[in-house]
């Protein structure tokens, strides 16, 4: 029926095509970056236009005339610096601590002596799948008790634990790929487990890491519920409250919003694309192959 | 597993004793700052929320008292409480189908060796990094009532006669958020299933194609039924995440019109925020906990039958 069949290609197992299935293959292809990609495009696309252009019933993808009104806007009648500077704070302290925390914990389970480890991952995995709702009233009474509510410590605490399973999971699956034999001669020699954390098996793991704290770094800078629950003023809110609040007594102010998405998503983008390999091995364990 | 056996044990190297033994902090001290973290903030106060949703606690009065399942048997009388309910298990079940349904479709595109493949899988990394929260306000506009560009176009094409209000009408909002939610989980599971999908040994492939089974055959015959657990695990997890949305409503809808897309986390936000009803709010998040799991435990059987099924 087809010439594959009779010649079966060794170096290309995937299906051959014929001629009408390949252009559906590449259709579906494009497609697929279009249903990705477009929406934001469009978001993009808005943030550049006039308002009287945006309601003006016939909408068009590139931006004529061209503003930047609605990037002052946000900066100079909104403060959107000051979202994005408390984003940067929790964001980035969260990804230390949770690196820190994370990796030493993944590298005792997974090349360190202890009993149940199964158990303990199994145990970490669960809690992740916790619904976030039913913890945030207990922790709202308990930060309240505290005086932690509209602080930095608060959402980093939070975003710390919900990070950690899955730098563990990661980095556990990381570590134990590394052969034995890289760290004996430093357990011979007697050197501490910590000592030969920070001086073998850490630099070796770099990417691993960095990737790992990629996705801390994307989770804390997205995450929204708790920092509405926990903080009520400008001085901590972080930018997803921000965008949240964005809207004018009378009208939607759709360029504006456009104009902090853009600036929001922009970095994660590109630090993204530019990850994009890494991240995948490390969302699917390493199964996705070139 | 062995290996790691290996590693723990000094003594086969038959240096244990002669070894200089200095204080070093145990494995146990190294996960410790993990396993406290998450102790503190996630199994902790889910035991603190168990406690409060059987007190009357509001946050509004001092009433704050043990009243036993007083405030499970108000909310099974609550017919808010089931209209939520109702809308988190539509919402999850039309997402988690969709999703897992597309997400097939992509990733058994994503499979075939094609120019330009890396461009797809990057692009496809797009909807996944984008903070829910603006993509609630991007479908926001794409959909929105007066200038939105879908109902530009759905009217270009002709499919509809005048504009519509799609979140901001009782009938359409659901699935608006439906589709939002569609948009920016499906690539990842795509990448999920892709993942599977790679697992299957290319021996088995090329056998079908050599006894001449056509693409669809040997999707239907061979792929599938060896995807099946992956599919059934990623559907799971997508389940349960989905059955916990809250962003999206909350910026899109805040549960509207007239409680059209109230889910159970919204609703709990609200009675914990708004109203300020802890107790309450805490019976309800407990509900929603029972409710995952029996979500949880349906997937697991059927999981275990697919896998039995295998292995015979």
């Amino acid at each position: 029926m087809r010439d594959a069949g009779i010649h079966p290609q060794k170096s290309k197992p995937a299906i051959n095509f014929p001629a009408p299935g390949r252009v559906l293959l590449y259709a579906c292809a494009v497609f697929i970056v279009a249903w990705s990609v477009g929406p934001f495009l469009w978001q993009t696309s808005t943030s550049l236009q006039l308002d009287r252009e945006l309601v003006s019933g016939s909408p068009k993808l590139v931006p004529a005339p061209f503003t930047f009104e609605h990037f002052v806007n946000i900066f100079a009648g909104k403060s959107f610096h000051r979202y994005l500077f408390n984003s940067v704070i929790v964001a980035f302290s969260t990804t230390f601590l949770c690196l820190l925390f994370g990796s030493v914990a993944a590298y005792a389970l997974a090349r360190l002596d202890i009993r149940g480890r199964f158990g303990i991952l199994g145990f970490i995995l669960a809690v992740s799948m916790f619904p976030q709702i039913a913890i945030v009233a207990p922790l709202y009474v308990l930060a309240s008790g505290l005086g932690w509510l509209d602080t930095y410590r608060v959402l980093i605490v939070v975003y710390l634990a919900l990070g950690l399973p899955l730098v563990i999971w990661v980095l556990f699956g990381y570590f134990r790929s590394i052969p034995p034999t890289i760290d004996e001669a430093a357990r011979i020699d007697g050197a501490k487990p910590l000592r030969i954390f920070f001086q073998i098996i850490l630099p070796m793991s770099l990417p691993a890491v960095v990737t790992t704290g990629l996705l801390c770094f994307i989770a804390a800078w997205n995450e929204f519920m708790f920092a509405l629950a926990f903080t009520s003023d400008i001085n901590h809110q972080t930018v997803p409250v921000g965008i949240a609040n964005f809207t004018d007594l009378h009208y939607v102010p759709w360029g504006d919003i456009a104009a902090a998405s853009v600036v929001v998503t922009l970095p994660l983008i590109l630090l993204v694309l530019a990850f994009e390999r890494h991240i995948i091995s490390g969302l699917t364990g390493g199964a996705v192959k070139e | 597993m062995a290996i790691t056996e290996v590693q723990g044990r000094p003594l086969l190297l038959g240096t244990k004793k002669a070894r200089v033994r200095t204080w070093e902090p145990g494995p146990l001290l190294l996960l410790a700052p993990a396993l406290a973290s998450i102790g503190a903030v996630s199994v902790y106060p889910v035991l603190l929320g168990l406690w409060l949703s059987l007190r009357d606690t509001t946050l509004a009065s001092p009433t704050d008292s043990f009243i036993g399942f007083g405030n499970y048997r108000q909310l099974l009388a609550d017919g808010q409480f089931w209209n939520a309910w109702t809308h988190t298990i539509e919402f999850t079940a039309a997402s988690t189908l969709l999703e897992t349904a597309l997400g097939l479709m992509m990733a058994l595109v994503l499979s075939e060796s094609f120019r330009g493949r890396g461009i797809v899988r990057a692009a496809m990394l797009v909807p996944w990094a984008i903070p829910t929260v603006v993509t609630s306000k991007m479908f926001g506009w794409l959909f929105d009532g007066q200038n939105g560009v879908v109902n530009y176009l759905l009217r270009g094409m002709g499919l509809i006669q005048h504009n519509v209000d799609w979140y901001g009408s009782t009938s359409s909002a659901l699935w608006t958020i439906v589709v939002a939610d569609v948009w920016k989980t499906t690539p990842f599971m795509a990448l999920l299933l892709l993942a599977g999908l790679q697992t299957i040994p290319h021996s088995l492939t090329e056998a079908s194609i050599i006894d001449g089974a056509n693409p669809w055959q040997q999707f239907w015959h061979v792929r599938l039924p060896l995807l099946a657990p992956t599919l059934l695990i990623a559907a799971m997890f997508r389940a349960l995440d989905a059955f916990r949305i809250f962003d999206l409503v909350y910026v899109l809808t805040g549960g509207g019109p007239a409680d059209s897309t109230e889910v159970l986390s919204t609703m709990t936000y609200k009675n914990l925020f708004s109203a300020l009803q802890f107790g309450y709010g805490s019976a309800l998040s407990t509900m929603m906990f029972i409710t995952e799991a029996g979500i949880a435990v349906i997937f697991g059987a059927i999981l275990l039958r697919k896998l039995r099924e295998v292995g015979q």
